[in-house]
């Protein structure tokens, strides 16, 4: 056999992993209640807390609740799944198999992403029935949502990669991050309209971009030019991604 | 004989603390090899640079001519692993714990389904095949853990303390399956604090001792290599001798008693025999058993990390 054929082969093998990983880890761990509770409880009552009592157009408000919606159901597999697997002890014997780290990984990911993208459907059903929007650019929303979906699902992965037992532990790290970035990523308001230090800190943030492009699918004016706000959510899902094999091979047999 | 696992100057440090120190070894094709220790003496840390889990300080180590560093996804292709401390996926039924593993491992469908089936049937999982691995018992879960594992079709089984906690049909079970397997080929990687199970089922054993091979050879000779540990056992019908006549016999080194049964040791076995005839017979004593005993596994690994035992202890 060639090189060429030998390496297309590993990559096929690796592939076949990952796509297993997504389906043990959308069997285990989609009704998980702690996904369900920061996956899909969260962002219903954030919404509601927000837009309850105040007269907010609902152009505004759909494509940040959209934004809100896939932020927090796209990361909230990822930080579950590694040390739910070490506290069931179920994590020895999945990285001693012949998938790579970094496939099981692509695997958690995309279980994230998945749940993001299938459950983002759910809002954008209902602004589009409930409120007076329209979809003015369906490519544009179709690429916000699959690109937001992807980093945010790395993110989700990478903040998993600290070893513990406890996955109570992760959750409420995820939330330290996730939490403050909500505020400052024009998910309530426009970030052209976000005070000048927030307007600073939005960049930093890949829910900016995701946010920004779903606003811009909706007609609403962009505070970032497409082509930068995809090719920032190309580089936080690589650096999520990257970083995640990192720490995660870094600590992978601790707290065993 | 060709050697299947190849293990050379392996070493795992963590921090100042020398868990593995250059270990070198080799495990033959086809032999079940027992790797036994104390707590804390390198066993797991060893099974887990072989098996992927943590890289090595130090050293190299090969599976089926693979190096786990360099193809460490080659060589994983080739084993499948029981750890002690590990469990099954508990929300999943014990049908799809099987066949997580063997996709995981690439067996094509049609192969995984019907390996699956008589894995089943042999470890008596058949008719549980549906129900969640969460009701099933410790034993129970054990079996299905090898069933996972066997169903990838190994070269190399690691087993870390298999019947260890079970009850007695599924660890008879177990150990009967793992034997049947070896005899068909199956190299087996057996760590384990049960002497009886590896005397008895092991073809070579190693001991392990604060991160370093003490000694490595089939428990056969490893029984006999110490021979300031074998023992003349008496049992005297009625009266016996006092202990002190009995330690002050020629060729006695030490003397032990458990429920009126002397065992003598020694280097001379046939020696003290004979003394023990003589002064039974000058005393008028009834012996009921007399035999000369070599060493157990346990008496050898007991003798070999003694040290590593009181440290434990204190």
């Amino acid at each position: 056999m060639t090189g060429q054929r030998k390496t297309a082969q590993a990559w096929r093998r690796q592939l076949h992993g990952s796509l297993v990983i997504l389906k043990k880890n959308a069997r285990l761990y989609y009704l998980k209640p702690p996904v369900l509770i920061f996956g899909v409880l969260f962002p219903v009552f954030f919404f509601l807390a927000f837009k309850m009592g105040r007269p907010i157009a609902a152009e505004n408000v759909v494509p940040g609740m959209i934004a809100m919606a896939l932020w927090f159901t796209a990361s909230a597999v990822g930080p579950l799944v590694t040390p739910w697997e070490r506290n069931a002890r179920t994590y020895e014997r999945l990285i001693s198999t012949p998938v790579s780290l970094p496939a099981i990984l692509a695997g958690d990911v995309m279980s994230g992403f998945i749940f993001g993208t299938c459950l983002s459907v759910i809002p954008v059903l209902l602004g589009l029935v409930l409120a007076d929007v329209y979809v003015a650019n369906v490519p544009l929303l179709i690429a916000g949502i699959v690109m937001g979906a992807l980093s945010f699902a790395s993110l989700g992965v990478f903040l998993a990669a600290p070893p513990t037992r406890g996955p109570s532990n992760i959750m409420l790290l995820s939330n330290l991050v996730r939490l403050p970035l909500l505020f400052v990523s024009g998910i309530f308001m426009p970030i052209g309209q976000m005070p000048v230090w927030a307007r600073w800190i939005a960049p930093l943030s890949p829910l900016s971009y995701a946010s920004d492009l779903i606003r811009g699918a909706f007609g609403r004016p962009a505070f970032f030019p497409v082509w930068l706000s995809l090719l920032m959510l190309v580089l936080f899902t690589l650096f999520f991604f990257l970083a995640s094999c990192k720490f995660h091979n870094m600590w992978r047999a601790k707290g065993l | 004989m060709e050697t299947v696992i190849e293990i050379k100057g392996l070493t795992r440090k963590f921090g100042t603390l020398v868990a593995v120190d250059h270990l070198a070894f080799g495990v033959y094709q086809g032999e079940i090899f027992g790797f036994l220790g104390p707590n804390g003496a390198g066993k797991t840390t060893t099974v887990r640079m072989l098996t992927g889990v943590i890289d090595p300080t130090e050293g190299s180590a090969t599976i089926q001519g693979h190096d786990i560093r360099k193809e460490p996804l080659l060589s994983r292709a080739h084993i499948a692993v029981v750890p002690e401390e590990a469990n099954v996926y508990l929300d999943l039924s014990v049908r799809q714990n099987i066949m997580l593993m063997a996709e995981l491992h690439g067996v094509p469908r049609h192969g995984r389904l019907r390996e699956a089936e008589r894995l089943l049937d042999a470890l008596g999982l058949a008719e549980k095949k549906r129900q969640k691995a969460r009701t099933l018992s410790k034993g129970l879960r054990k079996r299905l853990m090898l069933c996972a594992a066997l169903v990838t079709h190994p070269q190399v089984l690691f087993l870390d303390e298999p019947t260890s906690g079970l009850d007695v049909q599924s660890a008879r079970l177990i150990r009967r399956m793992v034997t049947d397997l070896n005899r068909n080929g199956l190299t087996v990687f057996l760590t384990t604090h049960n002497m009886r199970e590896a005397g008895e089922m092991c073809s070579r054993v190693a001991i392990i001792d604060k991160g370093r091979i003490a000694a490595i050879d089939t428990p056969e000779k490893l029984r006999t290599a110490i021979s300031s540990r074998q023992y003349v056992e008496v049992r005297f019908a009625g009266a016996a001798p006092e202990h002190n006549e009995l330690a002050s016999l020629p060729g006695v080194s030490q003397i032990d008693t458990d429920n009126h049964t002397y065992r003598l040791y020694t280097k001379l076995p046939g020696r003290v025999v004979t003394e023990v005839v003589r002064l039974a017979d000058s005393r008028g004593l009834e012996i009921t058993d007399l035999g000369n005993r070599k060493p157990s596994l346990e008496d050898v690994f007991l003798h070999l990390t003694s040290g590593s035992m009181e440290r434990n202890m204190q």
